[in-house]
């Protein structure tokens, strides 16, 4: 297994350890050794890594550098919301707090590479110097000038430098439109399924077998590989589950090398724990509670989206109900629903061509505040002031993120709102106040 | 000059000025006995989420170090608690003060909380963080650069605001704590040496934030979980699901999350009126109608909590402030005293109080004189009253729950759900007049006898701890209606005979015929009115009877009760235009009657109409007024000018007047081209391209 990763320059010693580090992903860290070549030689200037999500791409990284000793920045882009802190981050960590010390308050690039050669002109490389940008998505939006420089800083500061972007968009995407110096790609693919048994396996409980691990994960991946292959997922589902797998043999109940039993008596679990995979909606404490509680009645599995009653006050939901209306009715409706003498309308005659879709196939519409208070006074049984506390609710219910206000927040003068709550959220608010939305719905006339 | 205090302005204005400092103190003392009341209220409805959110931060401190399996796994995830409080913003304030005391008092001294409307960005987010956990201003990106080296912050100033600078402060700090004097801790004993107290930070309106700021903040402090013990804590006003919406699962699955549900505010605003309203202890009351308006706005408007209490308040402050009498609304003794401290104004006043008048009325013809004349005689016949309203209060309170704990489990609640229902049915009027009384009472004669058995005990539990006579001599003579049903068990019912009822059924078998059947239905009737008792009904009936004893002798409506206008406060008018405030409503009344806020006497007019001295726009509204919906500007400019050179004093008849003053006429046009336009910009009309020379009028209704 080791065998793949020789490569002169390097004590077998740390390579031996970073083969060990990096199961499932020999071949490519053999093409990043390749391409990083010996430490005091030059290496290609930018590299371009992509992959999905938890496909190993920082971690290789990470532990690359780290076993070999090879002098490196590493820094997620999320974190530097500014150029100067990105900078900073590389200067710090290349050459210590002098040399970021150096950087003027809101400095350019050019600033970043004037100082960058005043220090390596100090402290010439002796190797491969090394800027990993994970997150690299993000430098799209950065600055113009900041991806093409990047890529070839090796060029503008002369020094033995390589800068390494992760990222999980293909390099299509990033190419800028007045073009740039090309990085060489490296594609992670997804791990397969008996790569992820194998990296599973890995983290096994002290007091269990290996074995007896492995034929947990195994199980586990049958239950779940079909829905889901992000290794950080799996990892979170084994660790939730695995206390349950191996309650029988705490109690004694059951030998380890039973598999059979084992996995009559966890099937259920794994397929409960189905319903909320990817949700993360309960977190391991309250989901081994939970099944603690489940044993003694047998219910469903509630996480945190079963819980989506919201008590309202009185008028609150009658403007949600308004709101709701306003949104998904075509306002010239309206006449029909809220007159009292409307006469008959059929709805043939009514229908434009482009509203024989459904209106809640279409998604809400905006309306403006009027029609929202319009609806409002003739859809609520008794009569209402217009008082303060009517409009402050409006907003209130905005900041709650059940209206959308759609127009910019500065428009005093006849905003514009959207609403954001599904059917049956309306269904529910309205049967609480004895309201029978549907029968005012245009599409269900 | 002096500044004013708070009495110099409770002083202005005041009603009956003489003793208003006793007043003001009154005010004061209740209202801080309230609102220590409602804190300690508030603390112990939110203790059980609090006291489980501790655990959480201080298990997720423990297990840091611990390095079982379970927890090495779960290493890079942030432990997260989602705390759901309801929509009632206005209140949560309250709770994250005492949850941030909480923690810092016993679990870690690092909790920083933040607002969304201070993080519109992830830097001002990250400063907010970074400010209130350091405690010092971090340098700003905008600040000099002089300045953020004479400053001699212990931050690097390479460091901008970002979390490695507090994984340096932090580390700096713990260093500190375990090398340093370990005594001087904050630690609670149990911990040991290398305890890590967590960095929590507390997001207090979730929804508010903006996703994107939070997203990036979350991934952020996840690269650093492993140096830094952090924890969050969200404030979700609307339901968990939100998590989901705002939180893509590439940076959900970074967080732990555990769900935490605070009391709902309807139960919380029945704790409060339980406690606090439905008391003896609290000399002030609110009338029916006040109440009304409280619970309406609650219920309406906003459920919060903070803002009845404020409400109650501001009842409590206009009370004092109007009420020159309020210095009897005080504990027994102090209201003793202030009896008779009364200068004759304010005991003409006690004469002038419809419930005084009305006591005067029931007396003897000798009694009234000496009331109405006698300064000392009534003083004395104020305690004896005011003994008398102390005891209407002690009664009144235990009843009502009794009443309640009867009635509130019937089908259809003919009384109400809750307690706050049937007081306010109370406080309007008889309740033994009412019709949803006298129909619980009939529902109450169809329970069967073990739920009987178990309310009249509840109730006879409420009766037990009242130390007052009258209700300690119906304690005693409920708990011996208890024995007797206990009695009844044990006794067998002796059978009843049912053969009276049993032969005209057989009969009625028999026969087919309409005039029989009517006949015997109705002997059946007869024969089951007259159908004796069984003993379990006599003794129902007894108990009941006593029940509506005890609510028509004590559940008297308080406008009956002599004096009451020291203590209950009434004016719900007041209260609503304070609280409930309409704009639309006050700008047409201002608009309407100028008087009402300008409060000059010339303005002063009968039956609604407007005078002519009146400002511009006013009486361009008047005008209006009487328009259609499309108004010709020409004949409302003809009308308003006839209207303002009629205040000018030219008479219309007089002959001069039909020479046109050119200077005049163009003032005033100006005038009235003002005055529309600023009607425009109030929103009552519109121009219009219907027609030349109209504008369209927006509201509806005329003079």
């Amino acid at each position: 297994m080791t065998a793949l990763l020789q490569h002169p320059g390097y004590e077998d010693e740390s390579l031996q350890r970073v083969a060990e580090q990096l199961p499932c992903r020999e071949a490519q860290s053999a093409v990043l050794l390749s391409l990083m070549g010996q430490p005091q030689q030059y290496s290609y200037p930018s590299i371009f890594i992509y992959g999905h999500r938890a496909s190993g791409k920082s971690h290789v990284m990470h532990v690359l550098l780290r076993e070999l000793e090879l002098p490196h920045a590493t820094l997620s882009c999320v974190e530097c919301v500014s150029g100067v802190l990105l900078f900073e981050r590389v200067l710090l960590s290349l050459f210590g707090h002098e040399a970021a010390a150096l950087l003027p308050r809101s400095a350019s690039l050019s600033d970043f590479v004037r100082v960058y050669r005043q220090q390596c002109s100090l402290s010439p490389a002796e190797q491969t110097r090394f800027i990993v940008m994970e997150k690299a998505e993000l430098l799209r939006d950065a600055d113009a000038n900041l991806l093409p420089a990047l890529l070839r800083l090796q060029e503008l500061v002369e020094d033995n430098v390589t800068v390494v972007l992760l990222s999980e968009i293909a390099w299509d995407k990033f190419r800028p439109n007045t073009g740039c110096f090309e990085p060489l790609l490296l594609h992670f693919p997804d791990y397969s399924k008996g790569e992820l048994q194998q990296i599973l396996s890995q983290d096994r409980h002290p007091s269990y077998s290996a074995d007896f691990y492995s034929s947990y994960i195994n199980i586990l991946l049958g239950v779940f590989y079909s829905v889901c292959r992000d290794l950080r997922e799996l990892r979170h589902l084994a660790a939730l589950n695995f206390s349950k797998f191996c309650e029988p043999v705490a109690e004694g109940k059951v030998k380890e090398t039973d598999t059979h039993k084992l996995w009559r008596n966890i099937e259920p679990h794994l397929k409960k724990a189905m319903q909320t995979v990817y949700l993360r909606e309960v977190s391991s404490l309250q989901w081994e509670q939970m099944q603690q509680m489940e044993e003694k009645e047998t219910g469903v599995v509630r996480g945190l989206s079963a819980h989506t009653h919201i008590e309202l006050p009185y008028y609150s939901k009658f403007l949600l109900i308004a709101a709701y209306l306003a949104s998904y009715n075509p306002a010239r409706t309206d006449k029909r629903f809220f007159l009292k003498h409307h006469g008959k309308i059929k709805k043939t005659n009514f229908l434009k061509k482009n509203e024989k879709t459904s209106n809640h196939l279409l998604g809400p519409k905006p309306f403006p505040l009027d029609r929202l208070l319009a609806i409002f006074y003739s859809v609520v049984d008794n009569r209402v002031a217009p008082t303060a506390s009517i409009f402050s609710q409006i907003s209130s219910l905005v900041t709650l993120q059940l209206l959308a206000q759609v127009s910019h927040e500065d428009q005093l003068d006849a905003p514009k709102y959207k609403c954001a709550v599904s059917m049956d959220f309306i269904c529910a608010i309205s049967r609480t106040v004895n309201f029978d939305i549907v029968k005012y719905l245009y599409d269900f006339l | 000059m002096r500044e004013l205090g708070l009495e110099d302005h409770f002083a202005e204005g005041c009603e009956g000025a003489e003793n208003t400092a006793a007043r003001f103190e009154l005010c004061q003392q209740l209202w801080d006995k309230l609102k220590t009341d409602t804190e300690a209220l508030q603390d112990e409805l939110n203790r059980k989420v609090l006291d489980s959110l501790l655990d959480l931060t201080r298990k997720c401190s423990t297990t840091r170090q611990h390095s079982d399996w379970a927890s090495k796994m779960r290493a890079s995830e942030i432990p997260t608690a989602a705390l759901v409080l309801g929509v009632n913003v206005p209140d949560h304030d309250m709770t994250f003060q005492s949850l941030s005391e909480l923690l810092q008092q016993s679990v870690t001294p690092h909790v920083a909380s933040v607002q969304a409307k201070e993080c519109g960005t992830l830097k001002h987010l990250m400063k907010r963080v970074l400010e209130r956990l350091t405690g010092t201003a971090v340098d700003d990106e905008e600040e000099e650069e002089e300045g953020a080296e004479q400053t001699s912050t212990p931050l690097h100033k390479s460091s901008h605001c970002s979390l490695s600078t507090l994984c340096d402060w932090y580390n700096a700090k713990a260093r500190k704590s375990s090398t340093g004097t370990p005594g001087k801790k904050r630690s609670s004993p149990t911990k040991d040496e290398h305890q890590q107290p967590p960095v929590v930070i507390i997001f207090k309106d979730l929804e508010a934030f903006n996703p994107r700021v939070l997203q990036n903040f979350i991934l952020i402090c996840s690269l650093y979980i492993e140096r830094l013990p952090l924890m969050f804590i969200f404030g979700i006003a609307t339901s968990p699901s939100t998590i989901q919406h705002m939180l893509p699962h590439s940076v959900s699955s970074l967080l732990c999350i555990e769900l935490f549900q605070s009391l709902s505010c309807t139960q919380h605003l029945a704790t409060v009126i339980d406690k606090l309203i439905l008391t003896p202890q609290f000399p002030f009351k609110l009338n029916g109608k006040v109440m009304q308006v409280l619970i309406s706005i609650f219920l309406y408007h906003d459920f919060s909590v903070r803002n009845f209490i404020k409400g109650v308040q501001l009842a409590l402050l206009e009370h004092f402030h109007s009420q020159p009498l309020s210095v009897l609304c005080c504990k027994k003794k102090q209201a003793l005293l202030n009896v008779t401290q009364l200068g004759h104004l304010d005991l003409e006043r006690v004469r002038q109080l419809p419930s005084f008048k009305r006591y005067v009325e029931r007396q003897e013809h000798q009694e009234q004189v000496s009331l109405l004349t006698d300064d000392g005689h009534l003083k004395e016949v104020c305690q004896r009253l005011i003994k008398d309203l102390r005891k209407y209060h002690k009664n009144y309170y235990p009843v009502l729950r009794c009443l309640h704990t009867l009635t509130s489990s019937l089908p259809r609640y003919p009384l109400g759900k809750q307690i706050r229902e049937l007081h306010l049915i109370c406080l309007e009027k008889n309740v033994s007049e009412n019709e949803d009384y006298q129909s619980a009472m009939k529902l109450l004669k169809m329970l069967a006898k073990d739920e009987l058995i178990t309310l009249l005990q509840r109730c006879a539990d409420i009766l037990q701890s009242v130390k007052s006579k009258k209700m300690r001599t119906a304690h005693v003579q409920l708990e011996e209606l208890l024995a007797k049903f206990k009695q009844l068990d044990s006794v067998e019912t002796a059978p009843v005979v049912e053969e009276n009822i049993t032969s005209p059924v057989r009969n009625l078998q028999k026969k087919t015929d309409l005039f029989q059947l009517q006949k015997t239905l109705l002997e059946m009737n007869e024969s089951r009115r007259s159908k004796k008792l069984s003993p379990f009904e006599v003794l129902r009936n007894d108990a009941l009877e006593f029940i509506d004893g005890l609510v028509k002798s004590h559940l008297c409506p308080p406008e009956s009760q002599t004096l009451n206008e020291a203590c209950y406060y009434s004016s719900s008018a007041t209260v609503r235009r304070h609280l409930n405030a309409a704009p639309r409503t006050s700008i047409q009344a201002a608009l309407r009657t100028p008087y009402y806020y300008i409060q000059n006497d010339s303005l002063k007019t009968e039956d609604g109409s407007v005078s002519n001295a009146a400002p511009d726009i006013c009486i361009a509204y008047k005008l209006h007024l009487e328009c259609g919906r499309l108004i010709n500007l020409f004949d409302w400019l003809e009308a308003y000018a006839t209207v303002v050179s009629a205040a000018e004093g030219n008479d219309p008849d007089s002959d001069d007047y039909g020479k046109v003053d050119e200077v005049k006429h163009s003032r005033s046009s100006a005038r009235f081209i003002q005055a529309v336009s600023e009607l425009e910009f109030l929103g009552f009309i519109k121009s219009t391209k219907q027609k030349t020379d109209h504008v369209a009028r927006l509201t509806w209704g005329g003079c």
